[in-house]
């Protein structure tokens, strides 16, 4: 590259990176979030049968 | 003054917050003393040589009063957030908008004016030249209020939320950014000997801008956090 | 209602949106991935070195596109934020919330890539000038948008809060466009124009176009995907979401008993 590789490489490296983690951000928040919806109908259920 | 009219609610509430603020006056010097700490740590952490502290006078200053400002800014509305007279403000059939400029009003009065005092004192610690001192004064005057109704309008976003400081600080620091640019860049101009009005004339346009739509805003975003 | 009006409508609904994003987010990361790897086949092997800049003048192919997004998010968050002020859409909510961690991306990677840039170019890593400032500023912004709604439990409230302040915030993208024009800055002037021939080589431009395609097209994908979360946060207690949760752990049981 010309001499330039040092920062080609890093500058590209950082943007397949961030779009990385912006791609699996969401995924691992929806997971979180399924469990969260999963404890509060749990937690419904189980008021509901002892009322 | 006929009571229940706009004019007389404007007063009774700059007469209370006057009042209020009066009462707990010492309270009132706490950004003076901030501002002086954080001038002061300059000297220290550069070294005392008059040339290096000359250079970066004008804009340690401006930066120590918009701290001071921010720190000051939570005394806005928390005091009547937490005893519940925001939310009859909110609720009264007075233009909002006109009520939230008059309390900025008071507030901008009894935080940035003394600021604006010792302005000078300050100055005088970082070696400013004195030809400069004017232009950092009119600089001041123009945007210190200019932060206080941009502020304002930050504050009334995260009003009631308990530790709002950072938080607060990250809403208001890209909008203090151009205020800061305009008014220290002035400064720094005539420090170099040259042209000055125009940033000056920036923050005086800006200023009128503000002082038409910041309460405004300030009053959608107060609806908005009390809703 | 008339058939265009009752689509609108039904858009809008959290659980149809949620299976309309459903369906086509895996194309859009697809597509963008595929446009993605062309342009960067472009621009890294296929263009030629410049003459001024050497072979450094390729981090264009990304700085670029992540910098026209940086601004195009905040816009398509700006709408957002406006439509769920006057008119209270719930969709409208969750978008502008959605596109403001994209957003944030776009313009971290795009002040970075340009520091790594300007290294070579002009020999420092960074400068105060109009446009490096204005971008920064813009990063901020997105901060407090993303702060602000993390900051309130109410939801709807929330989001009608850093929409708010997204719409304080907009004066800034006019700012860091026209900043090469306003101001003497460092950083160049426009080469790429929406009317009329653009100042650069053709086989240096397609790379970037098609870059700045995959990147908007990636924008969607990654929108879809968050909205999808969004609505599931905000919906939490209704029906809909509720089949939503147990039919993921349903699938979880399967995988588990399978594997």
């Amino acid at each position: 590259m010309g001499g330039y590789g040092a920062y080609i490489w890093p500058a590209y490296a950082v943007f397949l990176v961030v779009l990385l983690l912006d791609a699996i951000a969401p995924r691992l928040r929806r997971r979180r979030v399924l469990a969260e919806i999963r404890g509060k109908l749990k937690r419904r259920t189980a008021r509901e049968a002892t009322r | 003054m006929k009571p229940g009219t706009t004019l007389a609610a404007c007063s009774a509430l700059i007469g209370r917050d006057l009042t209020l603020v009066w009462r707990r006056r010492g309270d009132a010097l706490n950004p003076i003393l901030f501002a002086l700490i954080v001038v002061a740590l300059f000297p220290f952490a550069l070294g005392p040589e008059p040339d290096n502290l000359r250079r970066i006078a004008a804009g340690v200053v401006f930066v120590a009063l918009l701290l001071s400002g921010l720190l000051a800014l939570d005394t806005l509305f928390r005091g009547d957030y937490e005893d519940g007279s925001l939310e009859q403000l909110v609720l009264s059939p007075h233009p909002l908008a006109l009520l939230l400029a008059c309390k900025i009003a008071v507030h901008w009065l009894t935080t940035a004016l003394p600021l604006l005092i010792v302005a000078p004192l300050l100055a005088e610690m970082l070696n400013l030249p004195h030809a400069v001192l004017p232009v950092l004064l009119t600089a001041l005057a123009l945007a210190t209020p200019l932060l206080s109704l941009i502020g304002a309008v930050c504050v009334a976003l995260t009003v009631g939320m308990r530790r709002s400081g950072m938080l607060l600080a990250l809403l208001v620091l890209p909008l203090y950014v151009p205020v800061l640019i305009f008014g220290a860049g002035a400064c720094n101009a005539a420090q170099a000997g040259l042209a000055f009005m125009a940033p000056l004339l920036w923050l005086g346009a800006g200023l009128v801008l503000a002082l038409v739509l910041a309460p405004l805003a300030c009053a959608a975003a107060l609806k908005i956090s009390l809703s | 209602m008339n058939r265009l009006t009752l689509w609108f409508h039904k858009i809008g609904s959290p659980p149809t949106f949620y299976r309309i994003a459903g369906a086509l987010a895996p194309w859009c990361f697809g597509i963008a991935i595929a446009l993605g790897a062309l342009a960067l086949y472009g621009g890294l092997v296929l263009a030629p070195r410049d003459y001024q800049q050497g072979d450094a003048y390729r981090i264009i192919f990304i700085h670029v596109p992540c910098a026209w997004m940086s601004l195009f998010t905040y816009g398509f968050m700006a709408v957002n934020a406006f439509i769920a002020l006057v008119w209270r859409i719930k969709l409208s909510e969750i978008l502008a919330m959605a596109s403001a961690p994209i957003g944030a991306a776009f313009t971290f990677i795009t002040l970075v890539t340009g520091s790594i840039w300007g290294k070579p170019m002009w020999g420092t890593w960074w400068t105060w000038d109009a446009r490096l400032t204005s971008e920064l500023v813009l990063l901020f912004l997105y901060f407090g948008v993303i702060g602000l709604y993390a900051a309130i439990d109410d939801k709807r409230k929330a989001a009608r809060a850093a929409s708010f302040l997204a719409l304080i915030g907009i004066v800034n993208v006019p700012i860091v466009h026209f900043s090469v024009n306003w101001w003497n800055t460092l950083h160049q002037g426009s080469t790429v124009r929406l009317m009329g021939p653009s100042k650069i080589s053709g086989d240096m431009l397609w790379p970037l176009l098609t870059m700045a395609l995959a990147t908007h097209i990636w924008f969607f994908a990654s929108l879809f995907a968050r909205t999808r979360v969004g609505l599931l946060e905000l919906e939490g207690g209704k029906d809909w979401a509720r089949d939503v949760a147990l039919a993921d752990a349903a699938r979880d049981e399967t995988v588990t008993a399978h594997g």
